[in-house]
C-alpha cells in the first residue's frame, strides 16, 4: 500500500505540486487567486502557449529537437495576415487560409532542411528566429503595430461563449448556464470513455484496472472540469481561446497514445536507427514534426493577434522559450523519447500559475524571470534524479 | 611461481535489493595471466570496478591486498598510482584527438601550465614501439581501426606504468588475426614480468593464455584452475560456468526437411555509402532453401553485415547491383519497409545501437517493425499488443516482471530474446542473424539456438552470420565464407571444419 502510494506520487509529483503552488498563492494572494476572474486569465493569457507547447513536443519527442524560430515566425505570419486583412481588405477566411498556408509552406522548408538534409534543428531554427522576425518588422515599415483586426477574426479565438440557455440570477450574481451544461457533458463524456475502455478491456480478457480506480479517476478528472465550468459560468462564460486550446489538445493527445505515427515520434527519439531498421520513413516523420510545428505556431498567431486585436512588431518574442519551458517542466525529456501532452499541460499551467500568482502578489517582473529558471532548473534536475533512482534499482 | 602480488579477500557488494558480489575470493601471483570467467551479469566487472576504485571503499566489504598492503582507495587514480591500470571493454578514445593525446589524457607531459608535445609524442613512440604498433602517435584515432585502437589503449596503460593490467573484454570487438596478435602481446608482457588479469567470454583465448582461470559464478567464485594442475579444456571451464556439464552446446534440430530455394541473390554488389568507389560486396551469389540454417563465416570487416543490410532493402550501401529472387521470382526492394513486405527480416549485430529502444518498454519493441498488423485505421489496438508482448515473453521464456518494463533494464541474452521476438512477430519467411549470439551468457546462447531450430522447423530459412566458427559449425546445414566482400568458399555443415574455413579465408 505505501509502495503504491509513493508510486503515484512518483509519477504525479508536478501534478502535486501545481496543487500545492495554487495554495500556497491563494493563500499569499488572499484568496485573489481562485477567483473567477484568474481563471479566465489563466486560459486566455496562456493559450498560446499550451498550442506552441503541443507542437514543441512533438519535435522534442524525436530526440530533444527544439524550434527556436516560432516566437519570430509568430511574429511575421501575423504581419502578413494583417497586411491582407486590413490593408488589402481580405475577407477573415480568407485571411486564415492565407496564414495557414504560409505555415504550410515555412514548415515544409524547415521540415525539408531538417530531416532531408540532416542540418542540426536548433541552427536551421536559429536561422529563422533571427530571420523571420527580422522580415516581419521590416515588412511594417516603422509601424509598431497593424490595426484595428477585423471583429470577425477577432472573434472567433477571443471573447466567451454566450449564454443560450439565459442563466439564472441568484444573489445578484449572473450565472452563465452554458458553461455549466459544457461541463456536465465533458464530464460524461469522461466517465463514458473510462467505463467503455475497462468494459472493452474486461469483454477481451484482458486485465483491467480495478473499478475503484477508474471511479477514483473519473470523480478527480470531473471535479477539476467542473470546477472550471463554475468558475467560467461566473466570469461570464467559457473562453473561445479554452476551445481552441482544449481541441488541439485531445487530438495530439489522442495521436501521441494511442496511434502508430505518435508511436514513432516515440521511437525515434529513443534510438532512430532502430526505428529506422524497423522499416519507417524517420525521414518523413522528423519531417512532419516541424511542418506540424509550423502550422501549430500560425494557431498560436490567431490567438495571439486577435488578443491584442493587432499585430505587433514585438509579438511572440520569447514563445519559443516558454513552449520549451512548459514541455520541460512537464518531463517531456529534453533528449527525446519520452513525454505526454498531458505533462506537458502541467507544465504550462505550473508556469502560468506561477506567473499570474507573482504578478498579484506585486512581485517585479525581473524576479519573476529568476523564479521561473530556478523553476525550470529544479523541474530538470528533479526528472534526472528520479530516473536516476529508477534506473539504480 | 612467485610471490602474491594482489589478494581480494572476501569481497562482498551490495546494490540495493542485488548482492552482486558475495564473499568473492581471488588471489593473483606476479607475473601471471589470470583469466576472470562467469556468465554475464556473474561479476566479473563488478570485482575488477571494486579493484580500480570506481566503487571506493566503504561502498564494499572485505580486504584488498596489494603487494602486501591493504588497499583503500578512494578513486581510480588512487589505483592507478599503485600500477593498477583497468581497460575497459567500451574502448574510451576520443576519435577527433590524436594517438599521442589521447595517451597522456589526465596525464598531461610538460610543466603544469604549458604541455610538451614533443616530450608527448616521443614518449606516446617509445609506448608505441613496445605495444608493436608502427602508426605515428600523431595519427588521428578515428583514422586508425579498431585492433589497432586497442593496442593504443595498452600502450596507454603501459605509460602510466602499468603492473598490473586489467583487460575487461579486450578482444570482443577484434577479428581473430588481431585478437591473436593481442594475446601474444600479453604473453610477451609475461616474460617481461608483467601481471594480467583478463575477462573473456571467448573460452580458447582463455585457455591459450592463461595460466589460471577463476571461475565466478553468480556473484562468488566457483573454483580457480591452475594450468600446471588441473587439465583445462573449454568444456571444463563451462562446467564451472553453469555449474553443470554442458554435454550439447547446440540443440539437436528436430527432423527437419528441407525444401524449396526460398531466397536466392546472383551476382550481388554493394559499393560503400561514402567512398563511393569501394566495392564492399563484390559479384556475391548464395541461396538459402526453406528450412534450412546457412551459416556465413568470415573475418569481420569481410562484408557479411553489409551484404545482409544491402539485401534487407537496401539499408546499407550505394549503387547496389544484382539480382534478388524470393521463391523463384526476381523483387526489387526499394526500402526496409519493402523489404519487411517481402517477409525478409534482418536481426542486427548492434541490438543496443540499432536494434532496440533501450528506453521503451517490451511490448513496445515487440510491436515496432510490424505495428500496422496492430492497428485499425492507424490506432493501435494496445490491449492486443500487450498480448501478443506477453506470448512471445512466454514463447522465447524472456526472464522480466513484465512486458511493460523498458528494454534497457534486461541483461543481454533477454535483451536479443525480444529483438528475436519483434523480428519473428514481422513474420518473415527468411530470417538474417547478424551474430545473434553476441555479448550472451552460455546460457542465453542455448535458448536462442533452440529458438533458431523451432524457426526452422517451422519451415522458415535461417542465415546466421556469426565470428565465432563453433558456433557456425555447430548450427548450419550449409556454410558460405566470406572474406573482403567476395564468397570465397561453400561447404556443408557435415564437411566443414574451422581448418577448412580458415584455410578458405587465407588461401582466398
Amino acid at each position: 500500500m505505501k509502495d503504491k502510494i509513493l508510486k503515484i506520487v512518483k509519477e504525479n509529483t508536478m501534478l502535486i505540486v501545481l496543487v500545492l503552488v495554487v495554495i500556497f498563492f491563494n493563500f499569499t494572494t488572499n484568496g485573489t487567486m481562485l477567483l473567477p476572474s484568474q481563471f479566465n486569465a489563466l486560459i486566455t493569457q496562456n493559450a498560446y502557449v499550451y498550442v506552441l507547447a503541443t507542437g514543441m513536443l512533438m519535435c522534442m519527442l524525436t530526440g530533444g529537437n527544439i524550434d527556436l524560430s516560432c516566437g519570430s515566425f509568430v511574429c511575421l505570419v501575423g504581419v502578413l495576415g494583417a497586411k491582407l486583412m486590413v490593408e488589402k481588405g481580405a475577407s477573415t477566411p480568407v485571411g486564415i487560409i492565407a496564414m495557414l498556408l504560409i505555415g504550410v509552406v515555412y514548415g515544409c522548408v524547415l521540415g525539408f532542411v531538417i530531416a532531408y538534409m540532416n542540418i542540426p534543428p536548433w541552427i536551421a531554427t536559429l536561422a529563422g528566429f533571427l530571420a523571420l522576425r527580422g522580415w516581419g518588422v521590416a515588412l511594417m515599415h516603422g509601424a509598431s503595430n497593424i490595426s484595428p483586426l477585423p471583429e470577425s477574426f477577432c472573434g472567433l479565438f477571443t471573447g466567451k461563449m454566450n449564454d443560450l440557455f439565459g442563466g439564472p440570477r441568484i444573489g445578484g450574481v449572473q450565472y452563465n448556464m452554458t458553461s455549466i451544461v459544457i461541463g456536465l457533458i465533458a464530464s460524461i463524456i469522461v466517465v463514458f470513455l473510462l467505463v467503455r475502455e475497462r468494459a472493452t478491456k474486461l469483454k477481451k480478457g484482458y486485465t483491467a484496472d480495478s473499478m475503484a480506480k477508474v471511479l477514483v479517476k473519473s470523480v478527480l478528472i470531473c471535479f477539476v472540469i467542473m470546477l472550471f465550468a463554475y468558475k467560467f459560468s461566473l466570469a461570464g462564460g467559457v473562453p473561445y481561446a479554452l476551445i481552441w486550446v482544449a481541441v488541439i489538445v485531445l487530438i495530439y493527445s489522442f495521436i501521441t497514445s494511442k496511434t502508430d505515427v505518435g508511436r514513432y515520434f516515440y521511437t525515434i527519439g529513443g534510438n532512430a536507427e532502430a526505428t529506422r531498421l524497423s522499416g519507417i520513413d524517420t525521414k518523413r516523420i522528423m519531417f512532419i514534426a516541424y511542418l506540424n510545428m509550423a502550422v501549430l505556431t500560425v494557431v498560436s498567431a490567431f490567438l495571439t493577434m486577435s488578443r491584442f486585436q493587432a499585430a505587433n512588431s514585438t509579438a511572440g518574442t520569447n514563445y519559443e522559450m516558454d513552449a520549451i519551458s512548459a514541455c520541460v517542466v512537464g518531463g517531456v525529456s529534453a533528449y527525446g523519447g519520452s513525454g505526454t501532452v498531458f505533462g506537458m499541460i502541467v507544465g504550462a499551467t505550473l508556469i502560468g500559475v506561477i506567473n499570474l500568482g507573482m504578478s498579484l502578489m506585486g512581485i517585479d517582473a525581473n524576479w519573476q524571470k529568476v523564479v521561473k529558471g530556478v523553476v525550470l532548473l529544479g523541474a530538470v534536475v528533479f526528472e534526472i534524479l528520479n530516473n536516476k533512482k529508477k534506473v539504480g534499482k | 611461481m612467485g610471490k602474491t602480488l594482489l589478494e581480494m579477500i572476501n569481497i562482498t557488494k551490495e546494490f540495493p535489493g542485488v548482492k552482486a558480489l558475495d564473499n568473492v575470493n581471488l588471489k593473483v601471483e606476479e607475473g601471471e595471466i589470470h583469466a576472470l570467467v562467469g556468465e554475464n551479469g556473474a561479476g566479473k566487472s563488478t570485482l575488477m570496478n571494486v579493484l580500480s576504485g570506481i566503487y571506493p571503499f566503504g561502498s564494499y566489504t572485505g580486504d584488498i591486498v596489494y603487494n602486501g598492503e591493504v588497499c583503500k582507495f578512494q578513486k581510480i587514480k588512487d589505483s592507478e598510482e599503485k600500477g593498477i591500470v583497468i581497460i575497459h571493454q567500451e574502448l574510451a578514445l576520443i576519435p577527433y584527438m590524436s594517438i599521442g593525446e589521447n595517451m597522456f589524457l589526465g596525464n598531461e607531459q610538460g610543466s603544469k601550465a604549458k604541455i610538451d608535445w614533443d616530450k608527448t609524442y616521443a614518449e606516446a613512440d617509445k609506448y608505441l614501439k613496445m605495444v608493436g604498433l608502427s602508426e605515428s602517435s600523431r595519427t588521428l584515432i578515428k583514422d586508425i581501426g579498431v585492433g589497432k585502437q586497442q593496442l593504443v589503449e595498452i600502450a596507454k596503460a603501459l605509460a602510466k606504468h602499468a603492473k598490473l593490467l586489467i583487460l575487461d573484454e579486450p578482444t570482443s570487438s577484434l577479428n581473430e588475426t588481431d585478437s591473436k596478435a593481442l594475446l601474444d602481446l600479453l604473453l610477451k608482457f609475461k616474460q617481461e614480468g608483467m601481471t594480467s588479469i583478463i575477462i573473456s567470454h571467448k573460452l580458447n583465448e582463455v585457455s591459450y593464455v592463461a595460466d589460471k582461470i577463476t571461475v565466478i559464478r553468480d556473484g562468488s567464485t566457483i573454483e580457480t584452475l591452475d594450468k600446471t594442475v588441473d587439465e583445462i579444456t573449454e568444456d571444463r571451464i563451462i562446467k564451472g560456468m553453469v555449474g553443470r556439464e554442458m554435454t550439447d552446446r547446440f540443440p539437436k534440430r528436430h527432423d527437419v526437411k528441407i525444401g524449396d530455394v526460398a531466397m536466392e541473390v546472383k551476382d550481388w554488389t554493394v559499393y560503400h555509402p561514402q567512398f563511393a568507389e569501394r566495392k564492399v560486396v563484390d559479384g556475391v551469389s548464395m541461396n538459402v532453401r526453406k528450412g534450412e540454417v546457412v551459416g556465413i563465416a568470415g573475418l569481420m570487416g569481410a562484408g557479411r553485415t553489409e551484404l545482409a543490410m544491402s539485401i534487407f532493402g537496401k539499408s546499407y550501401g550505394t549503387n547496389i547491383s544484382g539480382q534478388l529472387i524470393l521463391n523463384g521470382q526476381e523483387v526489387h526492394l526499394k526500402n526496409i519497409k519493402d523489404a519487411i513486405k517481402h517477409k525478409i527480416a534482418y536481426v542486427t549485430e548492434d541490438r543496443k545501437g540499432n536494434g532496440l529502444v533501450l528506453t521503451n518498454p517490451i511490448k513496445i519493441n515487440t510491436t515496432l517493425a510490424n505495428l500496422s498488423e496492430l492497428c485499425n485505421k492507424r490506432v493501435i489496438d494496445q490491449d492486443k499488443e500487450y498480448q501478443v508482448a506477453e506470448d512471445y515473453r512466454e514463447k522465447l521464456k524472456t526472464k522480466c516482471p513484465s512486458v511493460e518494463q523498458n528494454v534497457g533494464n534486461l541483461s543481454g541474452g533477454n535483451q536479443q530474446k525480444v529483438l528475436l521476438a519483434k523480428w519473428m512477430f514481422a513474420d518473415p519467411d527468411v530470417l538474417i542473424l547478424d551474430e545473434p549470439t553476441r555479448g550472451i551468457d552460455v546460457g542465453a546462447k542455448y535458448e536462442i539456438y533452440c529458438i533458431i531450430n523451432d524457426l526452422v522447423a517451422a519451415g522458415k530459412s535461417v542465415i546466421m552470420i556469426s565470428s565465432e566458427l563453433p558456433e557456425v559449425l555447430g548450427m548450419s546445414d550449409r556454410i558460405y565464407v566470406m572474406n573482403e566482400g567476395k564468397m570465397v568458399g561453400e561447404m556443408s555443415g557435415a564437411e566443414a571444419s574451422q581448418e577448412s574455413i580458415m584455410s578458405c579465408i587465407l588461401k582466398s
